[in-house]
């Protein structure tokens, strides 16, 4: 039994010793707070997992056969004051945990900006925080800074006591954006949009990393997170400044193409628009963007004319292959605007699938026209428009 | 032949399906069918095949059914732990830029058979084994209530796992994590046949499940004996009960769920997908709608094996009844409310968050009562130190620390830095092993006698024992520790060098556990020539307390040749102390269900349809499917489903057990 004992004091007696526990010793005050709930509820469960340990091993050495000094009361199984005891110690265990908990979660809800820099430094309403998106790829990061116009793969950096606001999305499939050393994760996941607000008190260099499986490339997914001073940031800024080139929409088409073990890298130039074509899953144009989808959607569809509106998916995903029985793969095609006139890029679609006139009872053909600008729609407009 | 008649014929499986490039795989394929070849040598040589298919392939006869899981989940536990020892050697190997032995593409498939084959193929055949073995016998009845459907059952889960090792050496197995989440499971990112393996594997096993679910819930409402109302069921019956409410409410939510990811993978529904409208997280809800339910399915049996344990060695009714049962009950519904507790990092918000992990935390009330229930029968008793009660101490031990994990992991934001890492294996591995694979030992050596009327031999048992309990906690102790550093599980190669240390501990720790897993099948084999040293005749070796251990061990066909009558908790202890006499005369004829091979043969169709799925080998899936059917209704015509034991055969079987219980006195 003894060596039971030291066993599973093992962690313990590990928490105490180094500092390689990264979890149990982070530098944001995010982590730290989180650190703070886990040695809190650890201690109050404690409070009654060592009383039921302690008197297993007690009544297991007491009431062993052998000995008969022990007393013996073969009929004894109910006790009120017992039950009592053993229903109403765990529940006051729990609430008092789950008054912890409920406001814990509030409090650090990852969504939530920052109310503190530190447990002893309000926020500095001077400086605006550090806008940075991240995008998982398979199986790289890759970080755009808006404000700063560049992005980097695999490689991030903040300003030391500079709240950060973190938008998250991925381009595939779902993964988990987790710095340990700054804060909690939140996975990252296709079309979607996850927050995370965090700050980072010490400057030094910390490992993050994919906490979610996505894949053969997984184990490589990993990246350095640097705690910068505000001069040290702007040197990192102009560094990648510095490395020139441009990242829009056909560089990060080939960019999101699977690959592994990927070193760093940086441009100094970023389509402005980028994260918001990669979160909508229209990054290749003429794709109708899910933001556009769900407007239209919100507005009761588009009718019969919507109906149609689908392009085979010919260009689309490294990986991507028709179901067995299904259709062909495709996509819904995107409204023209303004900003993205479709008559630039949609020389590849060759034809719609179906120019059959649209099935209705009595209906008329949709007479939908989206913009005066657009150079055709699903090329039952003439192209000598454009 | 051209190759679109080959496509026709053979659908996508060809020569290049065959694993012959991993030099692994051929290995443990030769392995195996070295092995295959002499098992079928043998079973022929000695003229078996009859005796097996006559009195255990086609049998309805619960107990022998339940035999028959007990040994799929011991086979498959080879295999699943085997997965387990590759992982800790690749882990502990794959330091200081050594990729170790696996590469990506078996790696993620190692992990993904690890998880799917201990849940679905060790945990619930060793649960199912003992329900089906131990219930009708506590409550008193023949057999189940649609002993045909329990044979069915049984090879169903037989053909899930045919499945699932069938991947082993033609094609491959999911490459996505046990729970297959999409987009990456999806027809996109996983075209291979790996997660079509994991979905027919399932979905034959979880018909199985499902029915054999309805069975016992049937069986235990209905068919307890005279005197047996709810409240004097044994707390094992309980548990059983509750587990198969469990499974019947959830396992269709898995059947549905996999069903709508076939339906996106074979006819390209959207369903899961990123685009049009379809939505993964919604898989990642519904799945683990089944799959919380899932660890109460595994664990409240277990508990219920824990407190028949402990009471019997402890020479002591159970304490608190009553509030054991409604601890139970209470587990059962709140095991609904907590699902979300497996993905607070998905970014749902505050409010739900806590809700879920508040109602996580209560669920720990009803089982912190019953531990305390646990440790107070133990007080004031006379405690045995026998195998089963062995293992009923460690898993107290065991079980205390991964419930406060447990509890840890439901704070959300305790939840945001501990997710996905080592910590959370070290976890559930801590309840699953500590409690549910603990149980099952327990249960073995508890009833192993009642099953074969012989004890198991306590020396290997006791070697076992220990092996298993400090392999566990070298294998996962460091995990917790490793979590605690911020590394995150299914990583197949590592960079920081002071990690190894912990890697390499822990498969050490695993290693043990493969001694216990040896020392268990010497167990066997050492009981089974020693039968003679061991044997009990009484029928009841441990001064037992609840129906089973009134009739002979082995039972004979019949179980009871009367039907008892109970009037207390703790029936036969209450009737050993009123000084029950065994009736000698008077015996009657008995009706009972006769065998049949059509659940054997149905399963066999369903498991060719699974295979022809996989493949797109469409006309082995269609005829198989039509037979399915017809095997099916033609079934429903064979009117030779019963038969009476002549009163003449039962007076023989008693008077026989009269001159054995003559002898031992």
């Amino acid at each position: 039994m003894s060596r039971l004992k030291i066993l599973a004091l093992l962690p313990l007696a590990a928490a105490l010793s180094g500092c390689n526990y990264v979890v149990l010793a982070p530098a944001g005050d995010i982590a730290a707070q989180q650190r703070d709930l886990v040695i809190i509820s650890t201690i109050l469960m404690l409070l009654i997992v060592v009383p039921v340990m302690a008197l297993t091993v007690l009544f297991a050495w007491r009431y062993r056969q052998s000995n008969s000094s022990a007393r013996y009361e073969p009929d004894w199984d109910h006790s009120t004051k017992l039950e009592l005891v053993i229903w109403s110690a765990p529940l006051l265990i729990i609430v008092c945990l789950g008054a912890l908990t409920w406001m814990g979660t509030h409090l650090l809800d990852p969504y939530r900006t920052l109310g503190r820099i530190h447990a002893d430094r309000a926020i500095d309403q001077s400086k605006a925080p550090l806008e940075v998106d991240v995008v998982a790829l398979d199986w790289k990061w890759l970080f755009i800074y808006p404000d700063y116009g560049i992005a980097t793969v695999n490689d991030l950096a903040a300003p030391v006591d500079r709240p950060i606001n973190f938008r998250i999305t991925a381009s595939s499939v779902m993964n988990s954006f987790y710095i340990p050393a700054l804060a909690g994760q939140i996975y990252a996941m296709p079309g979607m949009e996850t927050k995370l607000h965090a700050v980072v008190n010490h400057a030094g260099t910390f490992k993050g990393f994919s906490a979610n499986y996505s894949g053969a490339g997984f184990s490589g997914m990993h990246f350095n997170f640097q705690g910068l001073d505000d001069k040290g940031f702007d040197a990192w800024v102009a560094q990648a400044k510095s490395a020139g080139g441009s990242l829009g929409r056909a560089e990060y088409l080939q960019l999101e193409k699977p690959s592994e073990n990927e070193p760093v890298r940086r441009w100094g130039t970023v389509e402005s628009d980028l994260y918001r074509l990669i979160l909508n899953m229209c990054v290749e144009t003429g794709k109708m963007c899910q933001s556009e989808m769900m407007a239209i959607d919100a507005k009761g569809g588009n009718g019969h004319e919507g109906l149609n509106n689908t392009l085979p998916l010919s260009y689309d995903k490294y990986a991507r292959r028709g179901t067995e029985f299904g259709p062909e793969p495709s996509f819904v095609a995107g409204t023209c605007t303004p900003d993205a006139p479709q008559g630039q890029t949609t020389a590849a679609i060759k034809a719609p699938l179906d120019t059959a006139p649209l099935i209705g009872a009595g209906l008329k053909r949709p007479t939908f026209s989206p913009l005066k600008s657009s150079s055709f729609f699903l090329g039952q407009r003439p192209k000598s428009d454009s | 032949m051209s190759p679109d008649l080959l496509k026709l014929i053979f659908g996508r499986l060809g020569i290049d399906s065959l694993p012959l490039h991993e030099p692994i795989l051929v290995g443990t394929f030769i392995m195996v069918a070295l092995g295959g070849i002499t098992l079928f040598a043998g079973v022929t040589y000695f003229r078996l095949w009859g005796y097996l298919w006559r009195e255990w392939f086609t049998t309805v006869d619960h107990k022998r059914i339940g035999i028959m899981y007990m040994i799929l989940g011991i086979v498959m536990l080879l295999r699943g732990f085997a997965d387990a020892l590759m992982m800790r050697a690749q882990q502990a190997l794959a330091f200081n830029g050594s990729e170790g032995f696996l590469p990506a593409h078996h790696y993620d498939q190692v992990f993904t058979a690890h998880g799917v084959i201990m849940i679905f193929f060790v945990a619930m055949p060793l649960v199912t084994g003992l329900m089906n073995y131990v219930v009708p016998l506590q409550i008193g009845a023949r057999d189940v209530s649609f002993p045909f459907l329990n044979n069915f059952s049984f090879w169903m889960t037989v053909g899930g796992a045919v499945l699932v090792m069938a991947s082993l050496f033609i094609g491959e197995f999911a490459r996505t994590g046990w729970l297959a989440y999409p987009p990456l499971s999806n027809i996109g990112y996983s075209p291979d046949v790996g997660v079509d393996y994991y979905i027919w594997a399932l979905q034959v096993a979880g018909v199985g499940t499902t029915l054999s679910g309805i069975n016992l819930i049937c069986t235990i409402v209905k068919l307890r004996c005279p005197g047996m109302t709810m409240m004097k069921m044994p707390v094992f019956t309980w548990t059983s009960l509750c587990t198969n409410i469990l499974i019947v409410a959830s396992f269709p939510v898995l059947t549905v769920v996999l069903a709508l990811l076939s339906l996106d993978r074979y006819v390209g529904t959207n369903f899961f997908t990123n685009d049009f409208g379809g939505s993964p997280m919604m898989y990642v809800n519904l799945i683990w709608i089944w799959g919380h339910p899932e660890v109460y399915i595994l664990v409240l049996p277990a508990f219920g094996i824990f407190s028949e344990v402990t009471s019997t060695f402890s020479g002591k009714r159970l304490f608190g009844y009553t509030s054991m049962v409604y601890a139970t009950v209470v587990i059962t519904i709140l095991s609904y409310l907590v699902w979300l507790h497996h993905f607070f990092t998905m970014g749902s918000g505050a409010s739900v968050n806590s809700f879920f992990g508040i109602t996580t935390m209560i669920i720990s009330i009803p089982t912190g009562a019953k531990m305390f229930n646990w440790l107070f029968t133990m007080y004031r008793g006379r405690i045995r130190y026998e195998l089963p009660m062995l293992w009923t101490i460690a898993f107290m031990l065991t079980f205390v620390i991964g419930g406060m994990t447990g509890v840890l992991l439901a704070v959300p934001p305790a939840d945001f830095v501990l997710h996905n890492s080592l910590f959370l294996i070290a976890h559930f591995h801590n309840v699953i092993i500590g409690g549910v694979v603990f149980g099952a030992f327990a249960g073995i050596n508890y009833w192993f006698p009642k099953a074969f009327g012989f004890k198991l031999d306590p020396f290997w048992g006791k070697l076992s024992f220990w092996f298993w309990v400090t392999g566990f906690y070298m294998a996962f102790m460091p995990l917790y520790v490793l979590g605690l550093m911020g590394v995150t599980r299914r990583l197949r190669v590592f960079d920081d060098p002071s990690l190894q240390i912990w890697f390499v501990i822990a498969a050490i720790g695993a290693g043990l556990v493969f001694l216990g897993i040896l020392s268990m099948l010497m167990q066997f084999a050492v009981s089974f020539l020693k039968r003679e040293q061991l044997k009990d005749v009484t029928g009841d070796p441990w001064d037992a307390r609840t129906l089973e251990w009134a009739t002979s061990s082995p039972p004979p066909d019949y179980n009871f040749a009367f039907t008892p009558v109970v009037h207390d908790n703790d029936a036969w202890w209450d009737m050993k102390k009123r000084g029950y006499q065994r009736p000698l005369v008077g015996f009657k004829s008995i009706h009972m269900p006769r065998s049949t091979g059509t659940g054997i043969i149905l399963a066999g169709f369903a498991t060719a349809m699974g295979f022809g799925l996989i493949w797109y080998i469409w006309w082995l899936a269609a005829l198989s499917f039509i037979a399915l059917l017809a095997v099916g209704i033609g079934h429903t015509f064979n009117y030779h489903r019963d038969f009476d034991i002549p009163a003449d055969d039962v007076i023989r079987t008693e008077d026989a057990r009269t001159k054995l219980l003559a002898g031992a006195k």
